[in-house]
């Protein structure tokens, strides 16, 4: 290892994330991400600062590739990369070179070449940020992927529940709601279970993707069911866009049987807190009574969020990397 | 404790008693020079300037009967060497509980070397707002700047050579109070010309201080 004498914290210890990329919570280990929530909460210090910005990742170069739309997770993302004083560029495909139809990699290819030290990608298609993780040599970080993963989301969730509860390993979540088309479902149960908490997954059947038992966590078809005794509640949801729309016969109907009311809310213990990765459709999978209500953390795991994309981008890239 | 690999101990600069003296007069210059205990406040640099502020303030309290506010910084946000390291470094929590607006910031640190940590710490201190002053306290001085910065309160100051290390331990973090200078064992002199039985390794097993 390369190690400058003069180093102002010569012995310092040194981790960083076991890949060179964040594709997946699959592809990381526990201990990855115990270092990203801990490390967040180093970050969350700086945002409320006066001064809300630290000179860290100067001189780094961050591309938002969002194929998608967005707001909460791109806005995160810039906040983040700002507050770390990386020069940030955001390309979406109106507008540009995609339009004319050039492939994600031709893309991905051309802007390698003006040397980006990380790129934050948002697809339709499940599996694009692994396709330029595979082809670019810089960090890629995966802002969501069709209906595979949303790795910084379930990150700043466990962070939220951490936050809320002082733990993660044997809680009882309640992910309820449209599962199948959910991407933040499949992170969220993927990490909640390898960080030792115990899932239960509920939606109407036809929400419900096949060969859901292979996920390790519990099924229920009712939401009442599925909430009884939670620590978190945690609501998807409708994904109209990707057809979950066609689940159900009206957004009354699922608010008759899965929407998240102020009675059901009552079925969880009385400290569980209610999550929702956002944007909610109020008065169809959640009612605002409980979305506005003394147990809600909807808005803090929007603030939590630009802590834990510091934290990824600063264990990325805040180093050169150049190992020996 | 703890010489790091390929190193041995030199001399002791300080034990727990003198350490104690050390730090028990640096808590009165401060409060001689800062003219009582009003106006100033004490952040100790993570890892070992912490534990210097707290006696620091302790002592103060104990003569003076005023608890001086303490806080934690951590500059591995600020650090000029990010990009020379090769995976980032474990960040720890920095918690300055109370403004810094238009008061004395006396930041603490075990040792005084390059003078880059401290300059990362006033980079850090000045986003926190505009201190009245920054001043400085370290346990030791062992010269070699590569800044132009000074420490305004000294427990002891050394010339060292280029392959010396000055090696601070805290009760607090490592287990026992004590100061040594180490060196290199490349730098060591041939056996013949100064026989010295080789230091016990026996309690080098514990945690590694950090090194300067």
């Amino acid at each position: 290892m390369t190690k400058r004498p003069d180093s102002p914290v010569p012995a310092s210890p040194r981790r960083a994330l076991s890949k060179k990329d964040l594709l997946d919570i699959d592809g990381i280990t526990e201990d990855d991400i115990r270092l990203v929530l801990d490390t967040a909460e180093s970050m969350r210090e700086i945002n409320q600062r006066a001064i809300k910005k630290v000179p860290t990742l100067r001189g780094k170069l961050v591309a938002n590739l969002f194929f998608e739309n967005s707001t909460r997770t791109r806005f995160s993302f810039e906040i983040a990369e700002r507050r770390l004083s990386a020069d940030s560029i955001a390309l979406s495909a109106a507008g540009t070179s995609v339009a004319k139809g050039e492939t994600l990699l031709d893309t991905g290819r051309n802007l390698m070449a003006m040397a980006p030290d990380a790129i934050v990608i948002r697809h339709s298609r499940s599996g694009a940020p692994h396709l330029l993780a595979r082809n670019l040599t810089c960090a890629v970080i995966n802002a969501g992927d069709g209906t595979h993963e949303h790795p910084t989301q379930a990150l700043l969730d466990a962070f939220t529940i951490r936050r809320a509860k002082g733990t993660l390993a044997g809680l009882r979540v309640a992910i309820c709601g449209d599962v199948a088309n959910s991407r933040v479902a499949r992170s969220n149960v993927s990490l909640l279970t390898k960080m030792g908490a115990g899932v239960t997954l509920c939606g109407p059947r036809t929400l419900l993707p096949a060969e859901i038992e292979r996920t390790g966590a519990r099924i229920a078809y009712r939401l009442e069911e599925a909430i009884e005794g939670a620590d978190v509640v945690m609501i998807l949801r409708v994904q109209k866009e990707r057809g979950g729309g066609l689940g159900f016969p009206s957004d009354r109907e699922y608010y008759e049987q899965f929407g998240l009311t102020p009675e059901r809310r009552k079925l969880a213990k009385k400290d569980a807190i209610v999550m929702h990765p956002g944007p909610m459709n109020r008065g169809v999978e959640i009612d605002s009574a409980v979305a506005d209500g003394p147990d809600s953390v909807i808005l803090e795991q929007v603030e939590n969020g630009v802590a834990v994309r510091m934290a990824v981008l600063y264990l990325l890239i805040g180093a050169s990397g150049d190992d020996e | 404790m703890g010489e790091a690999a390929g190193t041995y101990r030199k001399v002791r600069l300080l034990d727990a008693v003198g350490m104690a003296r050390a730090i028990s007069r640096m808590s009165h210059e401060v409060v001689e020079a800062e003219g009582g205990t009003e106006g100033f406040v004490l952040i100790g640099i993570r890892t070992r300037g912490v534990p210097l502020a707290k006696r620091l303030a302790s002592e103060i309290e104990r003569t003076e009967g005023v608890k001086i506010p303490v806080g934690l910084l951590d500059i591995t946000l600020y650090r000029d060497d990010l990009t020379t390291v090769a995976s980032s470094p474990v960040l720890k929590k920095t918690e300055i509980p109370f403004k810094v607006e238009g008061r004395n910031v006396i930041l603490c640190d075990d040792v005084l070397f390059t003078g880059r940590t401290v300059r990362a710490a006033m980079d850090a201190i000045l986003d926190f707002g505009r201190p009245r002053k920054i001043l400085l306290a370290v346990l030791v001085d062992r010269g070699r700047r590569e800044l132009p910065i000074e420490a305004q309160y000294v427990g002891k100051r050394i010339a060292t050579s280029a392959t010396e290390i000055v090696s601070v331990t805290f009760r607090e973090t490592d287990g026992e109070d004590d100061v040594w200078l180490l060196d290199r064992e490349a730098a060591k002199p041939a056996p013949k010309a100064r026989a010295k039985a080789a230091p016990a390794k026996s309690l080098s097993a514990r945690r590694r201080p950090r090194k300067k």
